[in-house]
């Protein structure tokens, strides 16, 4: 900062630039201007119990977005998590009414290495679109999951007593699945920043030939990459159940668009390359938060979609120009 | 001729897939005549229109997730203002609807364009705002369509000095289809307009350095798919009669036709007439599978397999010829 002493710089550049050094300032003064407006707008709900619930709630959100932060550092994306949560959610929900939990658990998993293995194989080896090759797997999973309903349609469904505290519970205020999540996220980060696993993330992401000239096997890391992102999905889904508490064929499926959206809001370009996993997390943050205040406006649901569409194009917009000009 | 099958190679062989799909559905149903043809062409039309829409975006190197979206908006828009509406109202329905979707996919474009925001996020969150605006103007399926509108894709074509045998098999829907479509695209195809949409797709620095408008031709583009989906989402209301809010399985599908069909994800390669045959061979499949009374939820884990099995063959070749 020796040069600002010298050259006096006008304060919104230094602002602009400032921020641009630290992608994630931004982020967190948004995240905190939308809590100010709910506590305006709705004096005194912004208490523990609505954090805790907040988290709660923003907890599997950023587990997909995860997901999505690692395949687009790629430039790909995964939009078959949804599919796969809902997927291990209703095969846990039902096999564990006659089956030991331990087993019910490796059952549940089985369908998300499956899937996560033939994306990766779909990309890595044959190299089809991300995009279509995890929309074409997804489909055939909703297949897969509805002719399973039929099958155990008799036996009925429950919730393990685990999922539920896991999902809902609260240890001295605290929700339970920060349990699960912390050390998740603190995995991923280090994972991305740490480990040549993470780094050859960015790097196929950066620059694909260079990366294979360099002799590095890209079928072995895409393919790892999506298996990886599967079996979160699938953990993803466990918890969700015991949050959500009621099994149903659509279950996670609406929180793979907002997981798409936090990893951009969150800073990881779609192109590859660019990112990490603590903006996700805010961008997660931002949007429960920001679905919370569209719910206190009581508006229609209608006029609740187009402002989520607004707010989300607005902050994309806005997070890139003040990112991009350096 | 040669010249002719490289060149159309992929889009011959979905014609001759569709024609060997054909002969199998008369072997499980002999009785599979033109009323049921009419009927799958009747179900196809608003997926040719939503894989028209989703082809020109992706030749212009770009993809449009809130395809779906515009459909349901478009049709809800139509089915509420023809309720209750005179026969003639609808004459003025028609092309108002229509330019609502061409001026609302010239907004995604100019939005892509301006902000620079990745179009698969611009189209997803368009996808939210046009979703939201179907339900504030129906909040629950209903409206209505008007009569000679929904005349005018049932049944078939009257040509004279045809024999009533083959008169069947031209349900008056491929003729709407085939019209609407060729009054847009072939005057595209040929014009400047036309190739700027598939230089910018190919490569859009050599077509910046080369002259090419690139901004505005892809606004043109994305406007292009609008009026399309909107043409989609007025067949909707044609053929049920009705607007419904929540847009059907549109996008997907055509996404996957549009694979299917031989245009490149990356844009520059490809015509509409193997996306829109595509369309026909994916519904015949799954026509096929009811016919053989195959349970329907199989039938998507069919579709889902054929489709991905498709796409990696096709990947597979692509790879092979940049090889060789």
């Amino acid at each position: 900062m020796s040069t600002t002493a010298i050259q006096p710089v006008p304060f919104g550049r230094r602002l602009k630039r400032f921020m641009a050094d630290r992608p994630l300032i931004p982020l967190i003064i948004l995240l905190v201007i939308l809590v100010v407006i709910l506590q305006i707008l709705r004096p005194g709900i912004v208490n523990e119990r609505w954090i805790a619930n907040t988290i709660k709630f923003a907890i599997p959100l950023a587990i997909l977005a995860g997901c999505q932060t690692m395949t687009m550092l790629t430039g790909g994306i995964d939009l078959s998590v949804g599919t796969v949560a809902t997927m291990s959610a209703f095969i846990m929900a039902t096999q564990v009414v006659n089956q030991d939990p331990a087993v019910a658990f490796l059952l549940a998993m089985m369908p998300a290495v499956l899937i996560g293995l033939v994306n990766g194989i779909g990309v890595g080896v044959f190299r089809v679109h991300p995009l279509i090759m995890t929309l074409g797997t997804s489909l055939i999973g909703t297949g897969c999951l509805q002719v399973y309903q039929r099958t155990v349609i008799a036996s009925g469904a429950k919730i393990p007593d685990v999922l539920a505290w896991l999902g809902t519970g609260l240890t001295y205020g605290v929700p339970n699945a920060l349990l699960l999540f912390v050390p998740l996220a603190a995995l991923i980060v280090f994972t991305l920043s740490r480990t040549g696993f993470g780094r050859l993330l960015y790097a196929v992401g950066d620059n694909e030939r260079a990366t294979r000239l360099s002799g590095v096997q890209y079928w072995q890391v895409i393919t790892a990459l999506y298996v990886i992102s599967s079996v979160l999905a699938g953990i993803t889904g466990l918890l969700y159940i015991g949050l959500i508490k009621a099994p149903s064929l659509s279950l996670a499926e609406p929180l793979v668009l907002p997981s798409v959206a936090a990893a951009v809001i969150g800073g990881t370009s779609i192109f590859g390359g660019r990112g990490g996993y603590t903006g996700t997390i805010i961008g997660a943050l931002i949007l429960t938060v920001l679905t919370t205040l569209l719910t206190i406006l009581q508006m229609p649901e209608g006029a609740r979609r187009i402002l989520f569409g607004l707010i989300v194009l607005f902050v994309t917009a806005a997070y890139l120009r003040i990112v991009e000009e350096r | 001729m040669s010249y002719f099958l490289r060149r159309q190679g992929w889009v011959f062989g979905l014609f001759v897939l569709f024609v060997a799909l054909f002969i199998v559905t008369r072997l499980i149903q002999p009785a599979y005549g033109s009323g049921d043809f009419g009927s799958l062409v009747r179900a196809v039309l608003p997926y040719a229109f939503a894989v028209a829409a989703q082809t020109v975006v992706v030749i212009a190197g770009g993809i449009d997730l809130s395809v779906a979206a515009m459909m349901a908006l478009t049709s809800v828009t139509a089915a509420s203002m023809m309720a209750g509406a005179s026969e003639e109202y609808a004459l003025f329905v028609v092309p108002f609807v229509l330019a609502i979707g061409l001026v609302l996919g010239a907004v995604n474009g100019m939005l892509i364009v301006v902000t620079r925001v990745p179009d698969i996020v611009v189209t997803l969150a368009t996808l939210f705002v046009l979703q939201g605006a179907a339900l504030l103007v129906l909040d629950a399926p209903g409206g209505a369509g008007a009569e000679w509108l929904k005349a005018l894709i049932s049944g078939t074509v009257p040509v004279p000095g045809l024999p009533d045998g083959i008169d069947a098999w031209l349900p008056k829907a491929l003729l709407l289809l085939i019209v609407c479509v060729c009054i847009i695209w072939i005057p595209l195809r040929r014009s400047r307009l036309g190739l700027s949409i598939y230089a910018i797709g190919s490569s859009e620095l050599a077509a910046f350095r080369s002259g090419v408008p690139v901004a505005r031709t892809r606004i043109i583009a994305y406007a292009l798919s609008g009026l399309f989906a909107a043409f989609g989402g007025l067949a909707l209301t044609m053929s049920t009669g009705i607007g419904a809010p929540i847009p059907g399985p549109y996008l997907l599908a055509s996404v996957a036709a549009v694979v299917l069909g031989g245009v490149a994800l990356g844009g520059g390669k490809g015509g509409l007439l193997g996306p829109i045959v595509a369309v026909f061979v994916l519904r015949l499949v799954r026509t096929d599978l009811t016919l053989l009374a195959i349970d329907p939820n199989v039938t998507a884990i069919i579709e889902g397999a054929i489709m991905v099995a498709v796409v990696m063959f096709g990947a597979f070749i692509t790879m092979r010829g940049r090889q060789s």
